[in-house]
């Protein structure tokens, strides 16, 4: 099958899926997983282009992520702004800061930007907990209104699934263009050597941090998406080992490819809730966690390290090699 | 602020900065052998200090004991990590390699988590804990054991490259692993060795520095973020400059804490990470090593 027809295909099963989900079951637990499914995917998108295309890891993005579910939620809370106008505000915001941190350590060569964004993304989560009334503190921030439609309240989880899955699929749309234009072919030139890339005279610190501010405004839009959706953050859910399994997430769906990102965000929080569940059960399983997301990464890394996208549909999504004539 | 109280904030730093100097150090010796940063470091240290603790307070082995036998075995944790995740990924980009020690660093703290639980251990000093008095600050004797120790690990590590016929083929992979690997040294001995030396003295920081900070399982992250904080400022890969540079992180971070408003105590990790990032933006080849032209 030509390159593109796959690619095509790929996008009607996806968007098949996403149709056929809501319509097959209404239980609120299932579409509550699936609409956090939807928001790690968003995030994990953007960690993907920078890890497959950038050569660049970020563990800081829980903190993006934060930064947008902050921004809003004050906004809206303190300011009585538009929660969408809020939305957009808050990705500003996000931009600029993720442009401060990526601009000098992007340029060095190297890996500075990871300890960066760890650095980063621990202050950040300081800043939520000390910051008082403003940001609520360790006990968070309630009172977050809904996104309305109109007179539609986006109160439910299938409003939220149905609002954010289009979403991911424009993302999913989004990426595929974008690697396909100038930006993808200097991108995939860096990945294969930053050397030859910058003899041809492409600026490669530019389109690293062109990339890695885009992965934060992502970031900063699931953020804001989650805080509208659940009306209440505190600083909980932007630790930094949320950070780390963000970067799980694409490991293990595949960094360099379409759909890599979104099926490790579901295999991820799909693990996620089964160790819920049966921490349920059997208390000392919830401790696990942690070891079992770090033994997925390390096992991952060392027998599958294209990721399960590669593994299952070799050919499908594939955005470097052979048939790529774009 | 007062002298005396100057001298505290200064005693403290020297003290908890030689921990991070060790830290930064043993960053810098698997970052020469390998081109990785090693994520896991802070947890070599968390381990160092939880093993000690286990030895010393609950199996009440003698000092002297117990701190070699966290040094060792942390030492052996190394080595198996590295033939098992780090070795067979010696062809892939570094990237990758990377990546592999935020997983190994995550399942090291889970299992640190597993064992020990979430409580801090309090370990009682080498030597009791009375305190001279200087110029009106408090130096407590362990304060000097830690400062003592350290000057020690690295006089030994600098011997031990120095002098011995390891220490001088591990140097040759730093400089040069294909040119080491023609002359018959084996690279990834070398490096295997790397990580035992690394993760060796990072447990010794983190024994040694127990009786002052409490050993916690989830102190790691912190505490590797300021010895990579040392090392950079060292410039990355001088291992003189990374133990300067680790002193410096501490003296920084109690100065920085003790001329800060009251109320701001809780920023004082907020405060380290700032130093790191104000050294990456403003002088990432570091404070202590000449500008160097990037070759490619």
């Amino acid at each position: 099958m030509p390159h593109r027809r796959r690619e095509l295909l790929g996008f009607i099963v996806a968007g098949a899926v996403i149709v056929a989900l809501p319509l097959a079951t209404r239980n609120p637990y299932l579409l509550n997983v699936a609409v956090f499914i939807g928001l790690h995917s968003m995030i994990a998108i953007g960690l993907g282009l920078l890890l497959g295309f950038a050569g660049q890891i970020s563990l800081g993005h829980a903190a993006f992520y934060g930064l947008g579910a902050y921004a809003t939620g004050i906004l809206t809370v303190h300011y009585h702004i538009n929660p969408w106008l809020a939305l957009v505000i808050g990705a500003a915001v996000t931009a600029v800061v993720a442009f401060l941190v990526g601009r000098p350590t992007l340029r060095l060569h190297g890996h500075y930007l990871a300890m960066a964004t760890l650095g980063f993304g621990i202050i950040v989560r300081i800043l939520f907990n000390e910051g008082g009334e403003f940001t609520g503190g360790p006990s968070g921030l309630p009172g977050i209104p809904h996104l309305a439609l109109g007179p539609l309240v986006l109160r439910s989880d299938l409003h939220m699934y149905s609002l954010i899955w289009p979403l991911v699929l424009v993302q999913v749309v989004l990426s595929r263009h974008l690697l396909r234009s100038r930006l993808g072919r200097a991108l995939r030139a860096i990945h294969d050597s930053e050397i030859a890339a910058r003899s041809c005279a492409i600026d490669t610190g530019r389109h690293k941090l062109m990339i890695f501010v885009l992965s934060a405004i992502y970031a900063s839009v699931a953020g804001s998406l989650f805080a509208h959706s659940i009306s209440f953050v505190n600083p909980n859910p932007f630790s930094f080992m949320v950070s780390v399994e963000l970067v799980v997430m694409v490991i293990v769906g595949g960094a360099a490819t379409l759909w890599g990102p979104v099926i490790g965000a579901a295999v991820l929080t799909i693990v996620h809730q089964i160790i819920v569940q049966l921490g349920g059960l059997y208390e000392p399983i919830k401790d696990l966690d942690v070891v079992i997301f770090g033994l997925i990464l390390v096992l991952m890394l060392l027998y599958q390290p294209q990721g399960l996208a590669r593994l299952r549909l070799p050919r499908l999504g594939r955005l470097t090699g052979e048939g790529d004539d774009g | 602020m007062t002298a005396s109280a100057l001298l505290q904030f200064l005693l403290t730093g020297i003290t908890v900065g030689s921990a991070y100097a060790l830290v930064a150090l043993g960053f810098t010796l698997i970052y020469n052998a390998t081109g990785i940063i090693n994520f896991a470091q802070g947890e070599f240290v968390v381990l160092g200090g939880l093993l000690f603790f286990t030895f010393a307070e609950v199996l009440h082995w003698p000092l002297a004991v117990a701190l070699a036998a966290a040094v060792i075995i942390v030492a052996l944790i190394a080595v198996i990590v590295e033939r098992l995740a780090i070795r067979p990924l010696m062809d892939h980009p570094v990237l990758s390699r990377i990546i592999i020690t935020i997983g190994l660093s995550v399942i090291l703290r889970g299992s640190a988590k597993l064992i020990w639980g979430v409580d801090a251990h309090s370990v009682r000093p080498f030597s009791g804990d009375a305190s001279l008095m200087i110029g009106g600050a408090a130096l407590q004797v362990q304060y000097l054991w830690v400062m003592g120790l350290t000057a020690l690990a690295v006089i030994a590590v600098r011997l031990f490259f120095d002098k011995t016929i390891t220490g001088k083929a591990m140097q040759a992979c730093a400089i040069n692993a294909e040119a080491a690997r023609l002359v018959g040294i084996s690279v990834p001995r070398m490096v295997q060795a790397s990580f035992a030396l690394s993760a060796g003295i990072s447990a010794l920081a983190g024994a040694v520095i127990a009786p002052v900070t409490f050993a916690s399982y989830d102190a790691g992250i912190v505490l590797g973020v300021k010895g990579f904080c040392g090392a950079i400022i060292g410039g990355l890969g001088n291992g003189l400059g990374a133990v300067l540079g680790g002193v410096l992180v501490g003296v920084l971070e109690n100065l920085g804490v003790g001329l800060a408003p009251t109320g701001f105590a809780g920023l004082q990790d907020a405060f380290a990470f700032l130093i790191l990032l104000l050294v990456l933006f403003l002088r990432p080849q570091g404070l202590l090593s000449r500008q160097r032209t990037e070759g490619v």
